[in-house]
């Protein structure tokens, strides 16, 4: 193979690429603006409330009850080896609340509710719904996207919220009733641990992965390529593009939270 | 009603809709025709508005579709437009009857009451009161069919777009679709344009006809011009033969 080819090709997909991106900005700018101007349409709103949050509840407390029991043994195993074990609540806490509860509530509503959404638009594009919409003068991007997007913004916080809970739960259930720790101080060193500020930015960045999610799994649908396999391939890459995104976004959203709130 | 001018379109190196020029008289029924992929459903996109062609215009109705800037003066435009999808495209998380009052309150804007009584007298009209309560997925291609009409139909379009009346359809279902057209079209008095490759089916809806073929219109006529016609390339698709000028890719 030539060398020029090469280069052509990778200029090409470097254009296609770029292209892709400023849409997708385009397509984000759009939701929002839509979002603000009326007709408003609550029912939409809380239709897409119930589907995307509501119905993920079940999944993320189950996880959450898990993720919490296991910090718990990690944490009182490795605490130990430091005479610290008293500090178990805290550890549980903290990583669940900063980090664990925002990231791994985002991957599960990613999995579940993102390739849905990804694969009911995919679907209603290829029917030419879509179309349909627009043939009836109503913008599919308000009716369809703008609802998605907000749910995901306000149900991401909530369900960070509900996993936290729950995860705590799990990690007292472990510590305290099996690895014998005593309740009091399980709970007063989390108290004392636990500031407003960990809080905060947990649900910052819950709020965050809300957008990221509605956002990436909207676009993919909404630009679903023809026919089952144009389905397949939005959903696949809906859900490793938002799954990334997000693992992306944590690193630097942490590092900007942490020295936002440390002053 | 509507004049198409100079329409081109391409996508990529793929060069689909090479000047086409058409005019659709007020109250008649004209029907593009031509073999699978030569750009028709594409045209009917361009009409609508939710395309835009890299050259030439489309005029609905004294208005400039391609010349207008925004969506929204797009939408009032398409406030003349009824569409009959190839598969009708009907919403699937909605039932029947909120397929059917989709324009009047989403478009309109008209309060519940209002367009229930304009949806029943609808309903009655296209014999569907039956299937009111049922999901698209529930009834046959057929009905859906129907309410898909239902649905271009209650907002009183003056144009109905129609693309590919009975692809997917046996030829009874098929046959119904082109007497729902008909009937409709004497009761409403539209204007149609009818996108088909079913030929001689698509004559009985049809005042017009066009063929495309190769990005332009090449012949247009009365169904029996059309039949009459000593262009190769409409003989071979009329007759359905393998040979002749139309390439089967
Ligand atoms: N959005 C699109 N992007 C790229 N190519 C398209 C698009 N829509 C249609 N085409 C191509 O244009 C050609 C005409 O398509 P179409 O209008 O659907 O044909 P038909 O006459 O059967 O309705 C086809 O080759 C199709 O692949
Ligand atoms: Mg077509």
């Amino acid at each position: 193979m030539n060398i020029f080819d090469t280069i052509e090709r990778f200029g090409r997909f470097l254009i296609y690429a770029t292209e892709r991106w400023g849409r997708s900005w385009i397509f984000l700018a759009r939701s929002l603006v839509a979002l603000a101007r009326p007709p408003y349409r609550p029912y939409l709103y809380f239709t897409q409330l119930s589907q995307i949050g509501a119905n993920s509840s079940i999944v993320i407390a189950l996880i959450a009850v898990f993720t919490g029991a296991v910090l718990a043994v990690q944490g009182e195993y490795t605490l130990s080896k430091f005479g610290a074990n008293a500090y178990t609540g805290p550890m549980v806490a903290l990583s669940l609340i900063r980090e664990l509860g925002p990231v791994l509530t985002a991957l599960m509503v990613i999995g579940r509710a993102g390739s849905a959404v990804t694969a009911e638009l995919g679907i209603m594009r290829i029917t030419e719904q879509i179309d349909a919409l627009r043939s009836m003068a109503v913008d599919p991007i308000k009716y369809l996207m703008a609802p998605r997007l907000l749910a995901g913004i306000i149900a991401m916080p909530l369900l960070c919220g509900l996993f936290n809970v729950i995860g705590i739960l799990g990690g007292y259930i472990v510590a305290v009733g099996l690895l014998g720790l005593s309740a009091g101080t399980f709970m007063s060193q989390i108290e004392a641990a636990v500031d407003l500020v960990d809080i905060t930015s947990g649900f910052i960045k819950a709020a965050v992965f809300g957008l990221i999610f509605g956002w990436v799994s909207c676009y993919k649908g909404y630009t679903c390529g023809f026919g089952a396999q144009g389905v397949n391939k939005a959903t696949t890459q809906s859900v490793v593009t938002a799954s990334v995104a997000v693992l992306i976004v944590d690193y630097f959203l942490t590092s900007v939270l942490t020295r936002v709130f440390m002053q | 009603m509507i004049s198409v001018r100079n329409l081109h379109k391409r996508f990529g190196s793929q060069v689909v809709l090479n000047g086409v020029n058409l005019e659709i008289e007020p109250g008649k029924t004209t029907a593009v025709v031509g073999p699978s992929g030569v750009g028709k459903s594409v045209l009917l996109k361009l009409i609508m508005g939710i395309m835009s062609p890299d050259e030439g215009e489309v005029i609905i109705g004294g208005y400039n579709m391609t010349a207008a800037r925004s969506e929204r003066s797009k939408n009032e435009i398409r406030n003349a437009l009824g569409v009959l999808f190839q598969s009708a495209a009907l919403f699937d998380s909605l039932s029947i009857y909120d397929n059917i009052a989709f324009s009047l309150r989403e478009r309109m804007g008209l309060s519940a009451s209002k367009a229930h009584t304009r949806v029943l007298s609808m309903a009655d009209a296209l014999s569907l009161t039956p299937y009111l309560r049922n999901f698209p997925e529930q009834v046959s291609i057929g009905i859906r069919k129907r309410v898909g009409m239902a649905r271009a139909l209650i907002s009183e379009p003056k144009v109905l777009l129609v693309d590919e009346p009975n692809t997917g359809l046996d030829p009874l279902d098929g046959q119904e679709v082109y007497d729902l057209i008909n009937a409709c079209k004497n009761q409403w008095g539209f204007t149609g344009l009818v996108i088909s490759h079913e030929l001689p089916e698509v004559f009985q809806v049809s005042d017009r006809v066009a063929m495309i073929l190769n990005g332009e219109i090449i012949v247009e006529g009365s169904p029996a011009e059309l039949s009459n016609s000593s262009d190769p390339a409409v003989q071979q698709f009329l007759n359905g033969r393998t040979d002749g000028p139309i390439k089967i890719q």
